[in-house]
């Protein structure tokens, strides 16, 4: 039989297999794993069917808790069980880890190893959650490829059968979960002849069972728990030789062998790594090229890490080694070295004891998915040449703190001719890494050649840079590491030119090819100087295209994926070119044929208009640009900024010091103001003429690139000529100028503003008070523009009213251009916040999409006013965001009582009206907060002359007695699942707390996968056919205690309602929780007219607004306002406007027509609950206000 | 009373006919339209134009945003398959003919000749009983004659029409230079029926947010105006039968327009204003006007005021104010 051979990632290779044996999936979203769990929730929606002919149930639940719960409860129930998850989750998952190895039951979690949050949190590979799983009594089984991946998951399960040691399977995370490569498929014959039906059996007759009764899971006591414990061992001796023999038993059929611990290199070699993960990969290349270049060196592969089977491990390795470096891709502090570390000198020490023992040395590599590249394997075994190899070392990092790194020469390549290695610079939204994950296919498919491609993405997601790394070649590729020396750069888009240095990795004689819309015949002149001397000393084809005008021409606006994907093919020689075509062509008809024949018949054409747009420039002798490459931040950016953020921006980050960074994680805030995106295409312009200054663009605009100010008139002397003002209209700001300005440089181009906009041009109504206009011509004026609106002073907060969006509006918003999505339905709330109380409130924030653009590097945007003064933002973790804030609160609430007894405590040193007027002062105007600000200033200067230690303590806790704000933020995926708990108890406990739920109905963040707050009817991941069951009511569960103010509001459908329930939340002294709809990319709507959406979610009823106040009830009034009028549309009204919902009509119409049904009658029911709540006589016989106004 | 007719070949127990609505878009509506007397239904019709737009619109929102952060690459579940390729309508169609006895008539409207064609046949395919083309278009390009405009319109009919095998009836426009002559040349391109005439979507303002709002107004019973002149003049000298729509709401306009010389009259308007059980009432009507003028069938009154058998053929071809004038001579 021939083996089937396809392209895929290491998540889609892992599911395929852990799919087929499960009979019961439980998941939830983490990265980098959530793919797994999602191609489980579609396979099981398209009823594939598992081994045994049935289709697995895939179940969602609240947390990884939540889902090791459910696997503990399914596996004791007797199903055969799975789950992904990665980091956080894993941990999460490890109090039912103990249990589940504790009662001697076999599953399979499938992990994509990734770090933990400790300084910061990060997305990236390396073994710090799986490390910290050791204890739990699980085996641990690391795979190092994709091709491994899928065949590790197989033998995992059939051991955990045999041995009844539950397992966890790891690789790493990003680097094998999301590299795509060519592997050879495990069919169902084969997984048949692995898993021993038997096994199956044994353990649903294990389970429990009311037919056989007994009880499993008993509290046990001093005299006999530890004895219990130990009865576990003959089953931790047994395993590792059953795994070895599901290895072997693998290798007869697949001819693929694997060892527990696997010797690579030299029979004799004097200097060996230990390794496990795909770093084994990288090792076992370098090893090669160093062995063929007369070097003696070796590799110890560890696939079984727990249990540790030491006597095989020592077999393993060959007894000439001298010395052993075991690289960790973790990291221990205070330990007396890494977990591979400690245990290679314990096996050695334990079964080499008729050796001479070599010398052993432990290093740490590749946390957080940072490079490891032969350069540093032969770094490694420098090292160990050395009389005295350093030990505890570095490797990958430049550490000058502690000096633990090693030094590595990052020009030595082991990568052989005949690998064809390419790079492409795209963005997100170009469709490059579409292209490129359909070439790998191509070539993997149709061709011998072995593939790989692995894909960096930027931290932003809005215009967010993408890098494809692709190799293809005739033998297995061994290279889990970036491109660094690339026959093949393509840049896709002509911005990037000037900002990165792409050629750096382009190899002499390589080609680097174009997309720009300059002509072929000037484009050589065009290029920036660097990249023409790169050009011209590296003799570097060069290639040109107007990939936009071809696909312009070909029907597909702004996908230029195709066109770019026909020149790689074209140039690169990968395939005799005609046959590539063909492939391509055969490929989108593949690809597109269930999008359409249309969408079939443009890409196609594409393919066709390509070759005749695609021109090889002749490359000059000299060069004849004076294009100089852009910085990454203004000269006059703070050093930090500069020196540190800069260099991250300009992807240079890999090459700063331990030195540089900060030593806590506390980073400075207000950074994202120095880099400087030009993403729009268009940027709104304001016409002030018909502006009625109603603030309404400002207040949408989801990167605070539209400022308002109102100064006096005499600040305009040194205006620019192109800056706007005209007069303020309203009465409170007679005599001022005023204006709006945009952040030319800042903005997205997402012309959410134009739609909100209320005024039409009386002769051209399609015209607004603010338009869209081509950005470039207006860069720089615009730049100038707004380099002296900022100049101007912020208009007086004391002369704002609040209450009045149009005024209120002028406030400074301390949260700008971060990098959500264009047109995010998100940040304007969080901006609201910030203009509204920013200088005084510390922010919670739950990890997710609000974690992401407000906290990631390398610039971020929560900001500061002029007096200093701006959010204070941190992130816990994803579960325990409600918690967090409150311990924030009880410890500011703790720090003001401690301060107030202070102040009692002197009252009569620092006088007693002073003292008096400290202690009674009214802040719940922001106008008494100022005050107070002055009276601790004034304290502050009279505890100068006091030197006592009470007066100490009370000058550094004086800032305490201002009032502080606490706003916990996040999302429907904290909200509603994982951290309801905590949540729950906050608003039980009524402390003065603001909770705003950002409710996107889905995990915007992961992807896109069902919460509970997801609406009944719409389509999302773990959702694929449709949600059946209807939207949780967080704000009628809240209502439930009484004492929490609770509002529903939807900024696109009443932004007055906002504001208001914004300002009573805060105002309100106990808890609060604003629960804000929030439009998102994850519903597949138009992003710029999204607040059309949210208007159609009130208008048909599903989405109420509405306001509990118990400061209402008590005044006896019924606290609840119904501020949306009675649904007057048809919820199909709303439902048509979102992919989500539409997407379920058009795959699974029968199911959409009772769903939509369904959905209309939770509108319906939900209606008539509220409507009776807020019209109920309430207290003492006060009527219910009914519906608001 | 006999109120049986004959339409496209097909024998129907009624000349009511529900029309092209959104009302048959569920196979419940369609029964209750049986029910409620119908002696045919013409079903929704089919957009081939909204079905490219429904493909675009979903590639476009399922790519949106992808492949450009790590944690999310994509928002969607990849559908394992598509229903926007006319598979519900077809299913419709299929559930339809097994729902219910009377005759089901399929609606299309194509933007290409060759998908035209691909459409019909699936439509054939999935069972339906005849096939209406809905001849939609509004003509704008100044550089496009109105001859060749026409010409477009009779391929797609002959195109049709020579490949199906069920009857096919042509949904047009008033709006030719010579209906008559238009009338003529469809029925030899191969059309058995005419359906007279389409309504089209009219573009409004809305004066309050100042924007064009493209909406259909619902007909009334003048509306039957245009098609009473146009069938009571071809009927008879064209060989096709003739469907009467828009402006059907009562059993009088009924008897007017089957008078006129319709096999059927088609209504939408009155059963989305009334509920599809209008459709009871304006049978019994039909057949009260008929007992009390002693009309034994539909066939006998059929055509019986057309312009070749009324009384004074010139009604027909005067314009308003002729009319006006005539009577007010005879007046004097």
């Amino acid at each position: 039989m021939v083996a089937e051979y396809m392209t895929l990632d290491g998540n889609e290779a892992v599911a395929r297999v852990a799919y087929k044996l499960s009979e019961v999936i439980a998941i939830y979203p983490i990265t980098p794993s959530s793919a797994m769990g999602e191609w489980a929730d579609e396979w099981g929606a398209a009823e594939q069917p598992n081994l045994w002919g049935t289709v697995p149930k895939v179940v969602e639940l609240q947390s990884e808790a939540g889902a090791a719960g459910a696997v503990h409860g399914a596996l004791q129930a007797g199903s055969l069980t799975t789950t992904f998850t990665a980091s956080q989750g894993l941990l999460l998952m490890i109090p039912n880890m103990y249990k589940i190895a504790g009662e001697l039951t076999p599953t399979v979690f499938h992990v994509a190893a990734r770090s933990l949050a400790a300084q910061g949190l990060s997305i990236f590979g390396d073994h710090s959650d799986v490390m910290a799983t050791r204890a739990t009594g699980w085996g641990l089984l690391a795979s190092a490829s994709v091709q491994e991946a899928q065949d590790f998951a197989l033998i995992a399960q059939a051991a955990t059968l045999a041995a009844r040691v539950p397992f966890i399977h790891f690789f790493d995370g990003f680097r094998t979960s999301h590299e795509v490569a060519k592997i050879q498929l495990l069919d169902d014959d084969i997984l048949r002849a692995m898993i021993d039906e038997e096994l199956v059996f044994a353990h649903h007759r294990r389970a429990l069972s009311p037919d056989n009764p007994f009880i499993r899971g008993t509290a046990q006591n001093p005299d006999v728990y530890f004895q219990a414990r130990e009865t576990v061992n003959p089953f931790y001796n047994n395993c590792p030789g059953i795994v070895q023999r599901m290895m072997d038993r693998f290798g007869e059929l697949t001819g693929r062998q694997y060892k527990l611990y696997e010797y690579y290199g030299a029979p004799d070699a004097r200097h060996v790594i230990v390794i496990m993960g795909s770093g084994a990969e990288t090792v076992h290349e370098t090893v090669d090229y160093l062995n063929a270049h007369g070097e003696s060196v070796g590799v110890l592969k560890v696939r079984l890490y727990r249990p540790w089977d030491a006597a095989s491990f020592v077999e393993a390795l060959p007894r000439s080694v001298e010395a052993l470096a075991v690289l960790d891709r973790t990291k221990e502090p205070g330990s007396s070295g890494e977990p591979l570390y400690v245990d290679t000198i314990t096996a050695l020490f334990e079964e080499g004891r008729d050796w001479t023992l070599p010398t052993i040395v432990g290093g740490r590599y590749g946390l957080s998915s940072k490079e490891f590249t032969p350069a540093m394997v032969k770094a490694v075994f420098d090292n160990l040449k050395q009389p005295e190899p350093k030990n505890h070392f570095t490797v990958g990092i430049y550490d000058d703190v502690t000096h633990t790194s090693l030094d590595f020469d990052a020009d030595f390549s082991v990568e052989p001719d005949s690998v064809v290695r390419s790079v492409f610079y795209g963005l997100g939204s170009d469709g490059t890494v579409g292209a490129n994950k359909n070439s790998i296919k191509i070539i993997g498919e149709n061709t011998p050649n072995y593939a790989q491609g692995y894909f960096v993405y930027d931290s932003k997601k809005s215009g967010s840079m993408t890098v494809s790394h692709l190799r293809f070649g005739p033998q297995p590729i061994r290279s889990p590491y970036l491109i660094t020396r690339a026959n093949f750069v393509a840049c896709h888009q002509p911005t990037f030119l000037d900002r990165y240095d792409m050629l750096s990795e382009a190899m002499p004689g390589g080609v680097f090819l174009l997309n720009t819309t300059d002509h072929h015949e000037d484009a050589w002149d065009k290029l920036p100087q660097q990249v023409q001397k790169q050009i011209v000393s590296k003799k570097l084809r060069f290639f040109v295209i107007d990939a936009y005008h071809v696909a312009k021409e070909s029907g597909m606006t702004g996908r230029i994926n195709t066109v770019m994907q026909v020149c790689f093919f074209a140039i690169s020689g990968v395939l005799p070119r005609a046959e590539a075509i063909d492939a391509i062509k055969e490929s989108i008809e593949k690809t597109y044929a269930r999008k359409g024949e249309e969408v079939v018949a443009m890409n196609l054409k594409a393919v066709d208009n390509t070759l005749d747009n695609l021109f090889e420039v002749r490359v000059p002798e000299t060069i004849t640009s004076t294009v100089a490459m852009i910085s990454p931040v203004p000269e006059t950016a703070p050093a930090f900024v500069r020196d540190v953020l800069g260099t991250m921006i300009a992807r240079r980050g890999d090459h700063l010091p331990v030195s540089a960074m900060p030593i806590d994680g506390t980073y400075p805030s207000g950074t994202t103001q120095y880099e400087k995106r030009n993403l729009a295409q268009e940027i709104p312009v304001w016409d002030p003429d018909i502006c009625i200054q109603c603030g309404k663009c400002a207040m949408v605009c989801p990167h605070a690139v539209i400022r308002i100010k109102a100064y006096q008139p005499e600040l305009l002397a040194d205006a620019p000529p192109t800056f706007k003002a005209v007069d303020a209209r309203d009465t409170e700001w007679k005599g001022l100028q005023y204006t709006i300005q945009v952040a030319p440089e800042d903005c997205t181009g997402c012309g959410i503003c134009v739609d909100v906009c209320p005024v039409k041009n009386k002769s051209a109504l399609n015209l607004k008070a603010i338009n869209m206009c081509p950005q470039e011509p207006l860069r720089a004026p615009e730049a100038e523009n707004w380099d002296f609106f900022l100049s101007l002073p912020e208009t007086d907060r004391s002369n704002i009213k609040i209450s009045s969006i149009r005024q209120q509006q002028a406030q400074q918003p301390l949260f700008e251009f971060s990098g959500a999505c264009a047109g995010c339905g998100e940040t304007p709330y969080i901006k609201l916040i910030t203009q509204l109380f920013g200088d005084r409130t510390v922010i919670a924030n739950a990890t997710g999409c609000s974690s992401i653009y407000g906290g990631n590097l390398p610039t971020t945007p929560y900001t500061y006013n002029a007096e200093g003064r701006g959010p204070a933002w941190s992130n816990s973790l994803f579960e325990d965001n409600a918690e967090f804030g409150y311990g924030i609160r009880v410890a500011l609430d703790k720090q003001a009582e401690q301060a107030r007894e202070l102040v009692q405590l002197l009252a009569e040193d620092i006088g007693s009206e002073l003292a008096n007027s400290l202690l009674t002062a009214d802040q719940r105007e922001e106008t008494g907060i100022y005050a107070q600000r002055e009276r601790v200033v004034k304290l502050r200067a009279k505890l100068q002359n006091i030197n006592t230690p009470e007066s100490r303590r009370l000058n550094e806790m004086a800032d305490a007695l201002v009032k502080k704000d606490v706003w916990i933020v996040g999302g429907d995926g904290w909200a509603y699942d994982i951290g309801f708990g905590g949540l729950d108890h906050v608003l039980a406990s009524g402390r003065n707390v603001n909770v705003l739920v950002l409710d996107t109905e889905v995990y915007s963040n992961t992807g896109g996968q069902m919460s509970k707050s997801t609406p009944r009817a719409a389509v999302a991941k773990f959702a694929a056919g449709g949600k059946p069951l209807a939207k949780k009511d967080l704000g009628l569960i809240a209502m439930s205690y009484g004492n929490v103010y609770v509002a529903r509001v939807a900024m696109g459908a009443k932004d007055e309602h906002t504001l208001r329930a914004f300002l009573e939340a805060q105002a309100y002294d106990g808890p609060s929780i604003i629960i804000a709809y929030s439009h998102c990319i994850a519903h597949g709507i138009n992003m710029q007219t999204a607040l059309k959406n949210q208007k159609a979610a009130v208008d048909t009823g599903q989405w109420l607004l509405y306001r509990y106040n118990p400061e209402r009830g008590e005044q006896g009034h019924n606290p609840l306002s119904l501020d949306s009028r009675a649904p007057k549309l048809p919820l199909q009204h709303y439902l048509q406007m979102e992919n989500r919902f539409k997407m379920l009509e058009l795959t699974r119409p029968e199911v959409a027509s009772e769903l939509f049904e369904e959905a209309q009658g939770d509108v319906n029911m939900r209606w008539a609950l509220y409507e009776y709540l807020a019209t109920r006589t309430f207290g003492n016989g006060s009527n219910g206000s009914g519906q608001g106004e | 009373m006999n109120l049986t007719t004959n339409y496209l070949g097909l024998q129907l127990r009624s000349p009511l006919v529900a029309s092209a609505s959104p009302l048959s878009d569920r196979v419940e509506n369609i029964k209750r339209m049986e029910d409620a007397g119908a002696g045919a239904v013409v079903l929704y019709s089919l957009f081939e134009e909204q079905l490219r737009l429904e493909r675009r619109a979903m590639d476009h929102y399922l790519t949106q945003g992808t492949e450009s952060y790590a944690e999310a690459l994509t928002y969607f579940p990849e559908p394992t398959e598509y229903r926007t390729d006319a598979q519900g309508y077809l299913e419709l169609i299929r559930k339809a003919k097994e729902a219910v006895e009377i005759p089901i008539i399929g609606s299309l409207n194509g933007t290409t000749p060759g998908n035209w064609v691909k459409y019909a046949r699936k439509i054939e395919d999935a069972g339906a009983d005849a096939l209406e083309l809905n001849l939609y278009t509004i003509p704008t390009d100044q550089n496009v004659s109105g001859a060749v405009v026409e010409q477009t319109d009779i391929d797609v009919v002959a195109a049709v029409t020579s490949s199906v095998t069920i009857p096919v009836a042509v949904k047009l426009s008033p709006y030719f230079s010579n209906m008559a002559n238009m009338a003529k040349r469809f029925t030899q391109a191969g059309a058995q029926g005419l359906v007279l005439f389409n309504r089209f979507y009219q573009p409004d303002f809305d004066l309050e947010t100042l924007e064009v709002t493209p909406n259909v107004l619902l007909s009334n019973s003048q509306a039957l105006r245009l098609p009473l002149r146009w069938i009571a003049i071809l009927y008879g000298r064209i060989q096709a039968d003739f469907a009467a729509t828009g402006g059907v709401h009562s059993g009088e306009d009924a008897v007017k327009l089957l008078l006129a010389g319709a096999n059927v009259t088609m209504t939408a308007s009155a059963l989305l204003k009334n509920g599809i059980e209008h459709l009871a009432v304006i049978e019994s009507e039909l057949r009260d006007w008929m007992e009390q003028n002693e009309y034994e069938s539909v066939s006998q009154m059929r055509g019986a005021l057309s312009q070749i058998n009324c009384e004074d053929p010139t009604a027909f071809e005067r314009a308003q104010y002729m009319k006006a004038l005539t009577y007010y001579k005879v007046v004097l």
